[in-house]
């Protein structure tokens, strides 16, 4: 499948819900507002992006957001499977709360959304499972992967004696 | 134990204390120790000896890869990453190589990317004897782990050859690959590829057609086609339950295009067909390695980095690389800068597609990476699968869907 015509089917099937479709390097990223973005799932599904490759988050305490991106893909649709599109919703950072995609999705988002919780707070309503899945719960409630957790350089010389004779 | 059972609270071993089972279904901690390869545990859910309930419960050797990425320069991870999978180091490295050359708008040179492809295919090999060999202990076939162990030290070994390193190779760089083929590797690496089609029909008798290895997974662990999709199964496990996909295939990256090589596909969705897929694939990988060695051989001359980052080389570095077939890389290399933007990269591992989001601020490190690696993709099968089996097939299960603790936990 050409990649403009991919672009022209995703905006068709999603309507007036793409806020943003932008191409970035190997995928196509649609922005959708939160309170849309289980509609615009179902949507992308009908066309065949039938599984989650990846449910990526990235913080930017700048913007004081949290982004969340699901990299659908295709199994069943031949000319999907060299595509990947990204559906986004931005997140605000005090408060990341986002409606669970297990319902469109399934299985293929279960795990990845309970590490989205541990690693960055963000809380999926609807999730039938929601816990952390590699963290234990004392490191989870650290949201690690945020860019204000840093982590601390450790020195094997750290603590030595530092002298010449 | 003496017979009429115990009192409620009876002690017979001092500072142990019994109690009387309440409930019906039994609840057992398997691992985080186990026969079979690194640490991860179940906790299963017994009624009887059926399994009413599977909890795969992960993490136990989680290392924080995506964090650590985050405070190293750009080329520093890719030691780290390989560590999720160390048998199988040049494919679980790759998409992040290829990550960078997408936001560097680099290509590498077509005799980098053979190579690359070489190395890709001698671990999918090695990969794949690897899980048949767990895949024997789990079910107690120890033959078939000896055998899968030896012969997997031959690819081993053709790996060191090339690279110069047994398991962690570090081998692709952005541009290209650190070292050129050494002369006497296409002999060798033709040697093996007849050495192993022997062997798969010596392994054909043994296990994958022995009546007792038939019976135990013959209809075990069935994953339906449509299932398979919906839980997002990578892999020889995708394959196995008839859905033709392969990112060889699907999105060729490197040289893949241009080889000739087929995706064995089976419908049966059970152990026995996922056992069957990675026979097929040691055999198109060995095609693939002839290939690819039989190319290299005759088109010598073009260096194994990009033109423009071997032009810009010292005069010493150059004599090195003429003399010794080994990239010296120079320091601004590893204090590089990446323009800013998003770029996703996927890859097949032996076990399935891997997945990388690299995300640059303009910075010298990355900004994020996101990694999903293929058992991590695939443990969601135990919760899902499992239940409804006797506990007597969960090794048999767990061995054919060949999950890797490490690669899982990131």
């Amino acid at each position: 499948m050409s990649l403009e015509s991919l672009a022209e089917e995703v905006k068709k099937v999603l309507g007036g819900f793409a806020k943003e479709v932008a191409w970035r390097k190997g995928y196509l990223e649609v922005l959708v507002e939160t309170a849309n973005v289980v509609e615009a799932a179902e949507k992308l599904k009908s066309i065949g992006l039938d599984h989650v490759k990846s449910v990526t988050a990235v913080d930017y305490p700048k913007e004081s957001k949290i982004r969340v991106t699901y990299h659908a893909s295709s199994y069943s649709r031949e000319d999907l499977m060299g595509v990947i599109v990204g559906l986004s919703v931005d997140l605000p950072r005090d408060n990341p709360e986002m409606p669970s995609l297990i319902s469109v999705w399934d299985g293929s988002v279960e795990f990845q959304e309970r590490e989205v919780y541990e690693f960055f707070g963000v809380s999926f309503k609807g999730h039938p499972d929601l816990r952390p899945l590699l963290l234990i719960q004392e490191l989870a409630e650290k949201k690690v992967l945020r860019k204000d957790f840093i982590v601390k350089e450790e020195s094997i010389y750290e603590g030595v004696p530092f002298k010449y004779d | 134990m003496t017979s009429g059972g115990l009192e409620a609270g009876a002690q017979r071993i001092p500072g142990v204390t019994v109690k009387k089972i309440e409930k019906e279904v039994y609840e057992i901690f398997i691992g985080p120790q186990h026969p079979g390869s690194g640490h991860m545990r179940i906790i299963v859910r017994l009624d009887g000896d059926i399994i009413v309930e599977a909890d795969p419960d992960i993490g136990y050797v989680h290392r924080t890869m995506e964090k650590l990425s985050e405070v190293r320069e750009w080329l520093k991870p890719i030691p780290l990453l390989e560590r999720m999978t160390i048998i199988d180091a040049c494919n679980v490295t790759l998409p992040y190589v290829n990550a960078l050359e997408k936001l560097m708008d680099k290509t590498p040179s077509t005799r980098a990317s053979y190579l690359r492809v070489l190395l890709c295919e001698i671990n999918r090999v090695a990969s794949h004897l690897y899980g048949m060999g767990i895949f024997g202990v789990f079910i107690g076939h120890s033959t078939m782990y000896m055998w899968a162990f030896g012969d997997r030290e031959v690819f081993v070994e053709l790996a060191e050859v090339l690279t110069g390193a047994r398991l962690t190779h570090t081998y692709p760089i952005p541009g290209g690959v650190r070292r050129d083929m050494p002369q006497d590797l296409p002999e060798m690496a033709r040697r093996t590829v007849r050495y192993m089609r022997g062997r798969l029909e010596e392994y054909r008798k043994i296990f994958v057609d022995n009546p007792v290895i038939v019976k135990r997974l013959a209809g075990v662990g069935v994953i339906s086609k449509s299932r398979a999709i919906e839980l997002g199964v990578v892999g020889p496990n995708l394959r196995a339950s008839g859905v033709k996909y392969d990112v060889r295939i699907a999105e060729p990256y490197e040289v893949y295009g241009e080889l000739d090589f087929e995706i064995p596909v089976f419908e049966e969705g059970d152990a026995l067909a996922r056992t069957w897929v990675r026979v097929e694939e040691i055999k198109q990988s060995l095609n693939i390695i002839e290939q690819a060695v039989n190319w290299l051989e005759t088109h010598k001359g073009e260096p194994v980095i990009a033109k423009e980052d071997f032009d810009k080389l010292p005069k010493l570095h150059k004599e090195v690389y003429e003399k010794e077939g080994r990239v010296k890389l120079v320091p601004a290399h590893a204090t590089m800068k990446i323009p800013a933007g998003k770029a996703v990269a996927r890859g097949e591992m032996g076990r399935g597609e891997i997945f990388y989001y690299v995300e640059s601020d303009g910075g010298t490190t990355p900004y994020r990476v996101r990694v999903v690696t293929p058992s991590a993709r695939n443990a969601i099968v135990f919760k899902h699968i499992v239940p409804g089996h006797t506990l007597m097939d969960l090794p048999a299960i767990y061995g054919s869907i060949d999950y890797f603790p490490p690669e899982s936990d990131r």
